[in-house]
């Protein structure tokens, strides 16, 4: 099947999670009138920049935003009332149609946005692919690369993890030319990567932090569970990429000893990965999901349980190396980050980079506005 | 989640007062900003409360789910209020809007009072910010809210909780048992059943009577009919009348409301603050005829807006016709509904419903009156009409550009003035003498302030000041322990 019959097969199915654009104009056009949530964040700040609200202008605002439900809770025109407003879900709607439409092939965004099984599948594929390449060692205390020589390692993940990532700058710049965006200067990068990196915004814009779990009160535990999961990604990645540097510009292959830099990276940012995941989830269980992409809900879910599974093997590794499991484990590991890898650009993870290009773009249009 | 009342049960016939338990210290009637005010500082004095309100869960807090801003007068910055806005110049922008209608005692003790209470919202959850986009006039003298009066309801409300205060949603208080300025218990209704329910103090903070257009059509006639309600429907005025009808003393105008002119197309109830509407002064107002009525030009908006509810509620079926060209459109914060537009003035007029010959004429003669000169639309520019009746006294520029744009206008009822008479402790008086356990705070005794016009914020400064008062005295009467040091 081509892809476009695919997506004309598809489009019957998907009304139910599309929000269309008057709905956006009617919600933002209330919005705008009231600027009672100016205060939360940087999507209200745009909201009140605009009297009417192309489809351009609603992608950006949507990529803003962070799901804080603040201006839900704090909305007098939620149902019952007639207006019905609920931003959050809007924007989250909208948040995913964006991916969906920009990052290709769109069939597969569209699968792993909403559907749990291309994660599963994935994984199997690998732990099926991974035994069968190292002979499905799966009780056996051999060091890794025994196992599985260094540089067959580099030949299946670099493909995995290159590909997907060209398939998000693609994406990204498709979603850059929709929004309007000018060419990036590096203040506006500073800028925005400033905000990304303390998760400004995930304050809930005057400290307060904001309305998840616990319905209309303020927390701020999911600002620090995300920051946790995204500086634990970071280390881990950082890991990966130190012992790249070792192994090939100073010939100095792994295993590390605990003392190292790829150890403490790893170490370190495996565990904040895992109990960042592990929080997430949590509080997403506790959070009212008419507030979110309801229909996307389960993949978002399966997401975030797979980079807990990557940090969560990865420390496990460590900890068993040398024993009878470590084989199994090895597996398991390779092939929930191999799935990862793929993920990557198709499944949540792409919104911290759609947020990093909305930052870019607000930066650009408020300093245009100075 | 709403929690089950679980006080006697009582029939109105077999209502015994003075006979059957207590249920708690101190009884509030009104979950708004007043009577969330005064739960939270009775209950911090030590007593056992109850709270009724009369709206579901989702409509909790009356009016003040729909406001901003809170006016704080302060001889330094403040949390988000910078600069300084002492209590002599609040008192005069008082003085101003109310042609001296109020009290000057209890008016200064508010203004006094209001950045203590600034400090201890704060305390209660309140969030703050900076004015909004779009209000910087009230930068200086107003704290909005964040995320607005919802918020910090949803503050107060939470706060109650964490204190233990019993709160019983969908309870109407139907009426109150007092004799010889004392109360005894109330009536109240909650999902179809009457129940009588004792305490041994009641706070009084139902808001006014707005919502009631069998009470507004008192003064208003059948005119009231054609009346929005700007703000909650359940503020229908019932234990006003029956305070009153028991003998409290009254204060303010029983006719008069504060009504702006609003969007014509806003829910009945309920529309909140979106359904505002900024255009007047650039543009040309007309009635149900066609016909011009009043300068549109008289004065800035925020000085103006508040004359013409009464004003719209003054022509033919309560309904005026405001219309400007593409010239002004960005100079008004944006409606909430899309205004009607069209390139030609016969078929906006048309679409507007409005009589199409009279109505051009209306304009051409406007636009015919008006002359070159320069237009500033954030002050008066003087930019005036010649020879016209009523004349346009600024802002007065020709309709000649289209698209030309059309809102329809109605009056939109934000409060009444009548209420209830207190003293500086917001006790109750009873042909001028105290109740002894009975108080009230918020809208329900404001008039005693607030005797005419508005001060944009001033509502909930005075149900705040109030409503902690009216808390603290009651705490302190059922307790006996004085609290004010607290
Ligand atoms: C659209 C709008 C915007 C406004 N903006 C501002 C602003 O920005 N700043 C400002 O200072 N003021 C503003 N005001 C005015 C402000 O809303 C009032 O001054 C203030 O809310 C009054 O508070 P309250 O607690 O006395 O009354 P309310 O908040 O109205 O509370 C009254 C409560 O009593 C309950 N009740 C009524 N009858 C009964 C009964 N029989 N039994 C039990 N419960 C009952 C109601 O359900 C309600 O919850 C605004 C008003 C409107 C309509
Ligand atoms: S979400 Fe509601 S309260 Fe917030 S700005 Fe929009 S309309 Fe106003
Ligand atoms: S959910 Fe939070 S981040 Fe998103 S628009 Fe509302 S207030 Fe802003």
């Amino acid at each position: 099947m081509s892809p476009e019959l695919i997506q004309v097969s598809y489009s019957l199915k998907i009304d139910t999670v599309t929000t269309d654009h008057a709905e956006a104009q009617r919600q933002l056009g209330i919005c705008t009138s009231c600027r009672y949530c100016e205060g939360y964040c940087a999507a209200f700040k745009s909201v009140t920049r605009h009297r009417t609200f192309d489809v351009a202008t609603v992608s950006h605002i949507a990529n803003l935003c962070h799901n804080c439900r603040g201006c839900y809770y704090a909305c007098q025109y939620t149902e019952p009332h007639e207006f019905s407003l609920n931003i959050p879900a809007l924007l989250a709607n909208v948040r995913a149609q964006n991916w969906e439409e920009h990052i290709q092939p769109r069939v597969v965004t569209r699968h792993m946005q909403r559907y749990i099984w291309p994660y599963v599948m994935l994984t199997a594929l690998f732990v099926l692919l991974f035994s069968v390449a190292v002979g499905a060692p799966w009780v056996s205390a051999l060091p890794f690369y025994s196992l599985i020589s260094h540089n067959t390692m580099v030949l299946i993940f670099l493909p995995l993890f290159v590909l997907p990532v060209i398939a998000l700058i693609l994406g990204l710049r498709r979603y850059w030319k929709s929004i309007g965006g000018k060419p990036l200067k590096l203040i506006h990068v500073k800028e925005a990567i400033a905000s990304a990196a303390t998760m400004k915004q995930l304050d809930g814009g005057q400290g307060q932090g904001c309305n998840y779990e616990a319905g209309e009160r303020y927390t701020s535990i999911r600002r620090w569970a995300h920051q946790a999961t995204m500086y634990g990604f970071l280390l881990c990645f950082l890991s990966t990429s130190v012992a790249t540097l070792y192994h090939y510009l100073f010939n100095y292959p792994a295993p590390y000893p605990f003392f190292s830099l790829p150890k403490m990276f790893g170490v370190s940012g495996g565990i904040l990965l895992t109990i960042g995941c592990a929080v997430l989830i949590y509080l997403k269980r506790m959070a009212d999901e008419g507030l979110g992409s309801q229909q996307r809900q389960r993949a978002e879910y399966t997401f975030t349980t797979l980079l807990f599974l990557v940090g969560l093997t990865g420390l496990l590794l460590y900890w068993c190396k040398g024993t009878s499991v470590a084989g199994g484990l090895l597996i398991v590991h390779l092939s929930v980050v191999a799935t990862f890898f793929i993920a990557i650009p198709y499944s949540k993870m792409s919104h911290g980079f759609f947020r990093l290009a909305a930052l870019c773009r607000e930066s650009q249009l408020s300093s245009r506005a100075l | 989640m709403p929690k089950v009342l679980d006080a006697p049960e009582a029939d109105l016939s077999l209502v015994t007062p003075g006979v059957g338990p207590v249920t708690s210290d101190v009884l509030v009637v009104g979950g708004g900003n007043a009577g969330l005010c005064a739960a939270i500082c009775a209950a911090e004095a030590g007593a056992t409360v109850t709270l009724l309100e009369r709206a579901p869960v989702a409509y909790r807090g009356g009016n003040s789910r729909h406001t901003r801003n809170f006016r704080c007068s302060h001889e330094a910055s403040l949390g988000v209020l910078s600069g300084q806005y002492r209590v002599d110049e609040f008192y005069d922008d008082l003085l101003r809007v109310t042609k001296g209608n109020t009290d000057e005692a209890l008016a200064r003790m508010v203004i006094r009072n209001a950045p203590e209470s600034y400090q201890w919202m704060s305390r209660q959850g309140v969030i703050f910010q900076p004015s909004l986009s779009g209000t910087l006039s009230l930068s200086r003298t107003n704290a909005f809210f964040l995320g607005g009066g919802k918020a910090l309801v949803n503050a107060y409300y939470q706060r109650c909780e964490d204190l233990g205060v019993a709160i019983h949603y969908n309870a109407t208080v139907i009426d109150l048992h007092i004799e010889n300025n004392r109360f005894d218990g109330a009536l109240i209704e909650v999902e179809g059943e009457q129940r009588y329910l004792r305490a041994s103090s009641v706070i009084i903070a139902a808001g006014g009577f707005e919502a009631n257009k069998e009470w507004l059509a008192e003064a208003w006639g059948d005119a009231a009919k054609n009346f929005l309600i700007r703000g909650t429907p359940y503020n229908r005025g019932e234990v006003l009348r029956q305070m009153l009808n028991h003998g409290a003393d009254s204060i303010g105008d029983p006719t008069q409301c504060h009504a702006v002119a609003i969007d014509g197309r806003a829910p009945e109830y309920d529309g909140g603050i979106v359904t505002r509407l900024d255009c007047v002064p650039f543009s040309v107002v007309l009635n149900k005829h066609g016909e011009r009525f009043y300068d549109e030009g008289e004065d800035v908006w925020p000085k103006r807006y508040a004359i013409w509810g009464r004003l719209v509620a003054a022509q033919p079926d309560q309904v005026a016709y405001s219309i400007v060209d593409e010239k002004s459109r960005e100079l008004f914060m944006p409606s909430v509904f899309p205004a009607m537009s069209s390139d030609s003035l016969e078929e906006l007029t048309e679409k507007l419903g409005l009589p199409v010959a009279q109505s051009v004429k209306t304009i051409k003669l406007f636009n015919d009156a008006c002359s070159a000169g320069d237009f500033h639309p954030t002050e008066l520019d003087g930019l005036c009409t010649t020879g016209l009746e009523p004349e346009k006294t600024n802002w007065a520029r020709a309709l000649d550009t289209p698209p030309y744009y059309g809102y329809e206008l109605r009056p939109g009822v934000t409060f009444t003035y009548l209420g209830i008479n207190v003293d500086d402790t917001a006790r109750v008086t009873f042909d001028g003498r105290q109740a002894e356990n009975i108080w009230a705070a918020g809208e329900i005794m404001a008039g005693n302030i607030l005797g005419e016009g508005y001060l944009a914020g001033f509502g909930m400064t005075i149900g705040t000041v109030f409503g902690r008062i009216a808390g603290r005295e009651a705490g302190q009467y059922v307790t006996g322990v004085d609290s004010s040091e607290l």
